[in-house]
């Protein structure tokens, strides 16, 4: 694997991994994160995992380019026990009537029935690759090949918060209002993402996430139950 | 009642910023912050305060505000801004100094002519509570600032201090130029290889210009379209602040504080940390060039620009000692009382 060390301006460093989606890449690209975190390098200011590459922002009146660059290679190739953080949740999705305003539309270009896209989707674990986009949005994969399907052409003004949304290889959750062009297949009742906590966003990169099919009902309940703030999503830690 | 200053009319968009929100952008925060880093800082340095203390961030048409309290030091600073004091013949008072008011007085920020934003830092900076450790508004996502929002007639903007500490009044002698003409320096990439060397050459060839599609997240630049090499979807990756992304309409998008933390558009090149308050001050039609230079003329001009800054602060004197007049001082003793305008 080679590693390329690309500028962005005088403050961010990309440590690129490779240049396609790929769990392994995405595997690396955590692993540095976590590397850096704990040596605590001199002038980064944070980091923010990507798909295939690590984005390290910096302060350059603390340090150049070139002085992290080769700290970042040294920590690459020192050997480290990593704690494992990671957290497996269980989100409940609704995927019935208006919560899946293009369920119809996947079943159809898939040539699979409604109620075989739902289990084939909440039918196994997903990876989250990184938060993006918007504060708090996970993108998660990889999804089963036979669901995966380009972006719609034209995309929405406006999209409900707690949207599931599907397209290429990966499955999103909008966690605010705003416009997307993704396939929406369902929607969750719970928050993904609140500035007054600490850990304003519920995933974390390297996070895991099954789905949970519930009615409206259930929807309903969970829905009044986190507004209530008397709700958990139920979560564990992922063993090594 | 608690000291505040009251928003009488809220401006186009005004916002309360601090140096921006970092150590979220992993799960999608953006950093916000000052668009011009180098005037926000100047304004609180002439209030007397940290450079990270809260203040208004004020883009176009100023607001109107009201001293809610005992006694406030304001300072203004960005371009030629200017306040105008409401009562008493609308008197007008240059930016770049620090100014006492009193109880009840209210006065109307009259934005930079050349320039986007002004400052207008307040003596201990606006009590906002921080969230997720900055005062800065994120305003998509309704967080940070002064309830998440630009603002509003009414709003009562708490403020840290009771009333204002004795002291002389400040002023910049020479601020900095707005340099509105100034060539903006990038480093190319991080996917300057996304793009053919015809599209290299015209980004640092060509004039451009600010398009009305411009906000605190990023302007949208005219000018002739850059073209991919194969095609315009990249992995999503990190976004840094001065980034100058491409989408397939070829238009180049210089992004800035509010900017989202990840994409998919191949980024052509990255403006310099240094360049990135000239940026912030651009407005719709404005001409832009930009140069590219190598990462370590890049850290050079920055560690530069802190030391003509230090330099800046080391200048201020007591309004009145820089060979112009105290206004502030004659206006209360009812020396003059018609219009003075321009810098002093």
């Amino acid at each position: 694997m080679t590693v390329r060390f690309l500028s962005s301006g005088d403050s961010a460093l990309v440590v690129e991994f490779g240049d396609r989606i790929e769990r392994r890449l995405s595997e690396e690209v955590l692993r540095l994160a976590a590397q850096i975190r704990r040596a605590a390098l001199a002038g980064i200011v944070e980091t923010v995992p990507t798909l295939r590459s690590l984005m390290v922002h910096y302060d350059p009146l603390k340090a150049s380019a070139a002085e992290l660059k080769r700290a970042i290679e040294a920590l690459m190739g020192a050997k480290m026990r990593l704690e494992q953080e990671a957290r497996l949740w269980r989100v409940p999705v609704c995927y019935e009537g208006g919560f899946a305003p293009d369920l119809a539309y996947v079943a159809k270009e898939t040539g699979l029935a409604a109620e075989k896209v739902v289990s084939l989707h909440a039918g196994q674990r997903y990876h989250v690759y990184m938060i993006g986009f918007l504060p708090g949005l996970p993108y998660m994969g990889d999804l089963p090949e036979r669901l995966v399907l380009p972006r719609r052409v034209d995309p929405r003004v406006r999209l409900p918060p707690g949207s599931v949304a599907i397209a290429t290889t990966m499955t999103i959750i909008y966690p605010l209002e705003c416009p997307g062009g993704w396939h929406l297949i369902g929607a969750t009742p719970v928050r993904l993402f609140d500035a007054q906590l600490p850990a304003p966003a519920l995933l974390a990169p390297g996070d895991a996430v099954e789905f949970e099919a519930i009615d409206k009902r259930s929807f309903a309940k969970v829905r009044a139950a986190v507004e209530r703030g008397d709700y958990q999503v139920p979560h564990e830690r992922l063993s090594p | 009642m608690r000291a505040a200053l009251k928003t009488v009319a809220p401006g186009l968009h005004t916002t309360v910023q601090d140096l921006g929100r970092y150590g979220y952008q992993a799960v999608g925060v953006p950093v916000s912050g000052a668009l011009d880093s180098l005037s926000f800082r100047l304004a609180n340095r002439l209030a007397g305060n940290d450079d990270n203390a809260a203040a208004l961030e004020i883009l176009f048409q100023g607001p109107t505000l009201e001293v809610a309290a005992d006694s406030l030091r304001v300072a203004l600073a960005g371009g030629d801004a200017e306040l105008e004091l409401l009562a008493e013949g609308r008197r007008r008072v240059g930016g770049w100094r620090s100014l006492l008011l009193t109880r009840g007085e209210a006065f109307r920020v009259r934005g930079p002519s050349e320039t986007a934003c002004c400052y207008l830092a307040v003596e201990g900076g606006f009590a906002v509570p921080p969230c997720l450790g900055s005062a800065s508004t994120y305003a998509r996502g309704s967080f940070g600032g002064f309830a998440g929002r630009a603002l509003r007639s009414g709003d009562l903007l708490p403020l840290a201090r009771e009333s204002a500490v004795e002291r002389a009044e400040l002023t910049l002698p020479q601020p900095p130029p707005p340099a509105r003409e100034q060539t903006i320096r990038v480093i190319l990439g991080p996917q300057a290889d996304h793009f053919t060397d015809a599209a290299l050459a015209l980004l640092l060839e060509s004039e451009f210009r600010v398009s009305k599609d411009a906000d605190r997240m990023g302007l949208r630049l005219d000018g002739p379209r850059l073209a991919h090499r194969d095609g315009y979807n990249i992995a999503s990756d990190g976004i840094a602040t001065g980034a100058i992304q491409v989408p397939g309409s070829g238009q180049a998008i210089l992004l800035l504080a509010d900017h989202q933390t990840t994409g998919g558009y191949p980024k052509i090149a990255t403006v310099i940390s240094a360049d990135l308050p000239v940026a912030g001050r651009r407005r719709p039609g404005d001409r832009v060039r930009f140069a590219a230079i190598e990462v370590e003329e890049a850290e050079a001009l920055r560690r530069a620009q802190e030391v003509e800054l230090a330099a800046l602060s080391a200048s201020f004197v007591p309004v009145g000692a820089a060979g112009g007049l105290d206004h502030a001082r004659l206006y209360d003793l009812n020396l003059i009382s018609g219009v003075v305008s321009g810098h002093e």
